[in-house]
């Protein structure tokens, strides 16, 4: 299976409120509220670091869980949020000059 | 806010000031203002279509089923196209107070609004949640803002809550005054009285379900978050559920 990269889109606004990350589509004003991991996947989605690598040292390092599920979560999450345009996806590094809006 | 109408039609003249009563003053300055163009209702008019709003080369465009409108924000002008329909024009108005909110740092939210003892208080939940059930349940001392549709604006102070003319089942415009906010209730029906805290996302998350928004713009969407992040950040919010019984108002002091 080919290395996947990750990113977080432009098109969102993003910001940590009571130690939850919430993120917001701007395109279809979808809201997700991130857990610890997934807000620890997020954060590292530089879409240069391998997402293979994100999930062994940001996940597995960071808190009590196995690579096979870790690994399944992360693809999960990674799935549902593309599909919401708030992560792109790719098989190979992005190029992300333009960040998203943190809110301050 | 002070916003000048001009008709040429006195019947419509007469229906929107009895409409507004409360909120009409002669001698402000307006901030902004509107020309109505009446037409004939016609089949193109009184369609189901949803309302779209829109940016076009510095002009926002709103249209619905009943009404067709633009506004210059820049030069502080507009123009409504609709038929002699007082609902059509409050739509537009609260179509044009979300955008110019926003930019503020404030919104418009589904929510009853009443103040007391100088605080005011905010009611949200979406149709059939209870704002007008707590509205019709507050006792004399309480001042009701709206049992519909709360204007909340980011002063220097901090957050105020201001009367609307935006009447819900109750069918009574509010009163036209501001107050600070003390509190936002996020309403639930439910077999007792009670406030429970809840979490900032968990705040965020039911403001931003319940204020209105409606352009497709990625700017905007931005603002509105930001502005739900900030008042969650300043404002306590907390879950309210209520029987419908006037003894509720003795928790919302």
């Amino acid at each position: 299976m080919s290395e996947k990269y990750i990113a977080r889109s432009s098109q969102i606004a993003a910001r940590m409120l009571g130690g939850e990350m919430m993120v917001m589509s701007a395109v279809d004003s979808t809201f997700f509220t991130l857990n610890e991991v997934a807000t620890a996947i997020w954060q590292a989605a530089d879409g240069r670091t391998p997402l293979t690598e994100i999930v062994a040292r940001n996940v597995c390092d960071e808190f009590d869980v196995d690579l096979e599920t870790a690994r399944r979560d992360a693809q999960q999450f990674v799935d549902e949020l593309s599909q919401h345009g708030i992560l792109m996806v790719s098989d190979h590094p992005l190029d992300v000059s333009s960040g998203p809006a943190e809110a301050a | 806010m002070p916003i000048l109408f001009r008709t040429h039609d006195s019947l419509f003249h007469e229906m929107m000031i009895k409409r507004y009563t409360g909120f009409i003053s002669p001698r402000s300055s307006p901030k902004f203002e509107f020309e109505v163009e009446l037409v004939t209702p016609s089949a193109e008019m009184e369609s189901e279509e949803d309302a779209h709003v829109e940016m076009q080369d510095g002009l926002w465009h709103l249209r619905r089923g009943d009404f067709r409108a633009s506004w210059d924000p820049r030069a502080g002008r507009g123009h409504i196209r609709q038929s002699a329909n007082p609902y059509s024009t409050d739509s537009v108005l609260r179509i044009v107070h979300t955008l110019i909110l926003a930019t503020e740092g404030g919104f418009l939210l589904h929510a009853a609004s009443a103040v007391r003892d100088d605080r005011a208080f905010l009611f949200s939940g979406v149709s059939g949640a209870g704002k007008t059930t707590i509205s019709r349940l507050a006792p004399p001392d309480v001042i009701l803002l709206t049992d519909e549709v709360s204007y909340v604006r980011r002063e220097a102070t901090g957050y105020h809550a201001c009367g609307t003319p935006f009447a819900g089942e109750l069918a009574r415009v509010g009163t036209n005054c501001s107050a600070p906010i003390a509190t936002l209730f996020l309403l639930e029906k439910g077999a007792e009285n009670k406030i429970e805290a809840i979490s900032a996302a968990e705040a965020a998350r039911g403001l931003l379900r319940n204020m209105l928004f409606f352009a497709e713009d990625t700017e905007m969407v931005e603002m509105i978050f930001r502005s739900a992040c900030e008042f969650v950040d300043r404002v306590p919010v907390q879950r309210l559920t209520f029987v419908p019984d006037a003894q509720v108002w003795d928790l919302i002091q």
